[in-house]
């Protein structure tokens, strides 16, 4: 909970740009430490709120082992590797463009988030297929859609905590995609501006703080999606009663 | 005596003049209040939004106890009359307790007592009201439309699955609610870290700002399980996915954990800000340091984590095995300690003091009663064995009451008073302050005291018709009650007045220490004319200037 982070970067264009600073703050400083020990605060409480659906989904996983693992054989293991690797590159290119942003570097930034924000689109077009395949199956339990479970799950007399399953599947990731597009969302400030407009004075190193917060929260989110794979596609799927 | 009644004697600070720029008169358009980002401002606005939000409440409690006067059903309904605990639950603990001290008192004074300009994220603060509002915006439409009848803890799967009242309406406002709160708290973290003057080190902060910062922690880390919670009821209602739906092999249960493990630390959140303002209160009409400053400060810790552990207190009757109950029952005694670490200390601090008895000492003390005594009765019920007796009757009503309406309000009422000078530069009347003071002890005693009994002797909580041997406490409970009621239009009536008619207060009307009482009153929009440089402890009174020579020691 102290200081988060080690000693503020310095940014190299400091003496140049004189950064401005809100009010309330004394120096330029004060504002990056409170800006980033407000967003690690902030990431506290996703993961309370992430942890209250995963303790849910963890109690239930044990309440029933046998419709949940088959339930988890559903899940399309190839969409889902593809896109843990196409989100763990998205935060290859995010801590490039925080570095980046760092040193000063815009035009670098700008190419950077350009890639990660592509990532980050990739990953959701990939999710939402597989909602609609989901759809497809009849294996969206929301909305009254129709839904069927397979017949060795209803032979098994499953068919009720098999579809729990599929409602945590779409209440978890879908919580997790809101996440992506409200990243997304904040991503698109550091898109590549006309290069006709002069930047602020100071706009370089203020970016710098920006960027450096929702690089927090861009790893945050993908760090999430790495709980939720091994959890939803990976545990006991081998099992078949 | 009798003189300082009406006027107390206040040495003018400075020759009033002309009037100073301050917080007040900087601007007095609508839109200047509406944007503001002054962090007093914004805790003037939550006040304005939780006296609104306590009236409603309090006019529930108003028609359920006119109601309870006879054991028939002669006033209301069971549907109504559900819908008016609901309403009156949800008012007081989600649109009240909670954020009635942190929100006003801790907006307005903890960037003053750390010698910041303002809190860190002003803005965000700002955000924090709105959503407030929208969320109260939300509570009030479901108030008009018809009401909710789920009672205030919206256990699954009723709320989730059979309820055909407002349910949907009144979760979306307390999800939003919620966020306000988290906001609220990242703000006083954030503060407290990275916002102090130079000088003003961890144990040279008020006593105040310790508790708000563990406020904080569980506002933080508490009301995000919640808000999961109530997302979960509020997808099962609205799009038919089915957690907490017990046809699919879901358990309703879990709702009752994750409610919970937010609901019970929510009592510290309404709780710990008042022992914060407790401590300023007992400090500054007893002109001494707080006895044992770092047992106080820590035992806020204390109570914030150990506020975590204990949730399953609320489960025993509901199916958890009875070697959780053993846990949880054990834990949830543990917690008495860094409470009646507190209690004691506050009770030697006012020994050996110089005790003036204004108005917001009066409530300081009623606090220690009626807080020790709901305390004591919190213990009972931890024990497994008393709790499975008197589940879910008045017993329980009773305790909670004597800790959120004897411990948050009357610090909260106590706290307004104390900083009412500070807040508007005005004084209030004391004659009529003190009188209200002692209307509310009596009131509140009144009322809730006799549903100890009633509870003990098993009459059940939320039961408009109830056996008739129960009437005459009953009455009692209600004739108190319109006490209580017409204690608390009092103040609201007199604190108006003063506004207006109060005699002006100067900077420091309590000769308090402390960094609020070292800028004028109203204080200026940026609080000092320049960023204080703290070289002195808290609370450093004259008479206690051994003792703190002493705690340096160690
Ligand atoms: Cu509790």
């Amino acid at each position: 909970m102290s200081t988060p982070a080690a000693a503020p970067p310095l940014p190299i264009h400091t003496a140049i740009d004189r950064p401005h600073f809100a009010l309330q703050f004394d120096d330029y400083h004060q504002q990056y430490d409170a800006c980033v020990l407000g967003m690690w605060v902030f990431l506290v409480t996703e993961v309370m709120f992430f942890g209250a659906i995963f303790t849910g989904y963890a109690v239930y996983r044990m309440l029933h082992h046998d419709a949940f693992a088959m339930a988890s054989n559903e899940l399309d293991i190839t969409l889902g590797t593809i896109n843990t690797f196409v989100l763990l590159t998205s935060s290859l290119t995010m801590a490039l463009a925080v570095r980046a942003g760092h040193v000063g570097n815009s035009k670098r930034v700008g190419q950077l988030i350009v890639l990660t924000m592509i990532l980050g689109a990739t990953f959701l077009g990939i999710k939402f297929f597989e909602y609609y395949h989901k759809y497809e199956d009849h294996m969206a339990p929301a909305f009254g859609l129709p839904f069927e479970a397979p017949k060795a799950v209803n032979d098994a007399g499953l068919a009720g905590p098999f579809q729990l399953f599929l409602s945590f599947y779409f209440g978890m990731t879908g919580v997790h995609a809101l996440h992506m597009i409200i990243g997304l969302g904040l991503l698109s400030q550091f898109l590549p501006r006309s290069s006709r407009i002069a930047p602020a004075p100071g706009a370089a190193v203020l970016s710098a703080l920006n960027i450096e917060v929702v690089g927090l929260y861009w790893h945050f989110v993908d760090l999430v999606w790495i709980f939720l794979f091994p959890m939803l596609y990976l545990i006991d799927r081998s099992d078949t009663i | 005596m009798s003189a300082t009644l009406e006027a107390p004697a206040i040495p003018p600070a400075t020759p009033p003049t002309r009037l100073p720029r301050n917080y007040l008169n900087a601007a007095y358009t609508v839109r200047s209040w509406l944007l503001t980002i002054d962090h007093k401002r914004i805790a003037i606005l939550y006040l304005l939004g939780v006296t609104v939000f306590f009236c409603i409440g309090g006019a529930a409690a108003v028609l359920f106890r006119l109601e309870l006067m006879t054991p028939e059903a002669d006033l209301v309904e069971s549907e109504t009359y559900n819908k008016l605990f609901t309403l009156h639950g949800v008012m007081m603990i989600f649109f009240f307790l909670i954020p009635a001290i942190p929100a006003v008192l801790g907006n307005f004074l903890i960037p003053i007592m750390i010698g910041a300009r303002d809190m860190a994220f002003p803005r965000i603060n700002l955000l924090s009201w709105y959503l407030f509002m929208i969320g109260g915006a939300f509570t009030l439409f479901v108030t008009v439309a018809g009401g909710v009848d789920t009672g205030w803890t919206f256990y699954a799967p009723y709320s989730s699955t059979y309820s055909n009242t407002y349910v949907m309406a009144t979760a979306v406002g307390i999800f939003i609610t919620g966020f306000s709160s988290i906001l609220t708290g990242l703000n006083f973290i954030v503060t407290v870290h990275k916002m102090r003057a130079p000088g003003m080190t961890w144990f040279r902060l008020p006593l105040f700002i310790w508790s708000h910062y563990a406020t904080a922690l569980i506002m933080i880390l508490g009301t995000p399980v919640v808000a999961m919670a109530i997302l979960l009821v509020a997808l099962e209602r609205g799009f038919g996915i089915g957690i907490f739906d017990p046809k699919l092999g879901g358990d309703p249960i879990l709702f009752q954990h994750l409610f919970w493990f937010y609901s019970h630390p929510a009592v510290y959140i309404m709780v710990l800000p008042a022992m914060g303002v407790e401590s300023e209160l007992i400090a500054a009409f007893t002109k001494n340091r707080i006895f044992g400053y770092k047992f106080v400060a820590f035992s806020s810790l204390a109570i914030a984590i150990l506020s975590f552990l204990v949730w399953g207190h609320h489960l025993f009757v509901s199916g958890q095995s009875i070697y959780a109950g053993m846990i949880f029952s054990m834990l949830s005694m543990l917690i008495a300690i860094p409470s009646a670490i507190k209690v004691l200390n506050w009770t030697a601090t006012l020994r050996k003091g110089s005790i003036t008895f204004d108005t917001p000492l009066l409530y300081a003390l009623g606090f220690i009663g009626l807080f020790t005594l709901g305390g004591l009765t919190g213990l009972f019920l931890a024990a497994m064995g008393i709790d499975v007796h008197v589940h879910d009757t008045y017993f329980i009503v009773a305790h909670f009451h004597y800790i959120m309406v004897g411990g948050t309000v009357m610090a909260y009422l106590g706290g307004i008073h104390f900083w009412w000078p500070k807040i508007t530069g005005r004084m209030y009347p004391e004659g009529w302050a003190r009188l209200s003071a002692v209307l509310v002890f009596v009131g509140f005693n009144l009322t809730f005291f006799p549903q100890f009994i009633l509870g003990y002797n098993g009459m059940p909580r939320r039961y408009h018709v109830y056996d008739p041997g129960f009437q005459v406490l009953n009455v009692m409970s209600s004739a108190g009650a319109s006490i209580l009621g017409i204690a608390y239009l009092f103040p609201i009536t007199y604190l108006i007045w003063s506004l207006k008619y109060g005699p002006i207060a100067g900077p420091n009307p309590w000769n308090a220490v402390g960094l609020e009482w070292m800028t004028s009153s109203p204080p200026p929009t940026h609080n000092f004319a320049h960023t204080p440089i703290v070289d002195f402890e808290a609370y450093e009174y004259p008479s206690s200037s051994a003792a703190i020579a002493d705690t340096h020691g160690n």
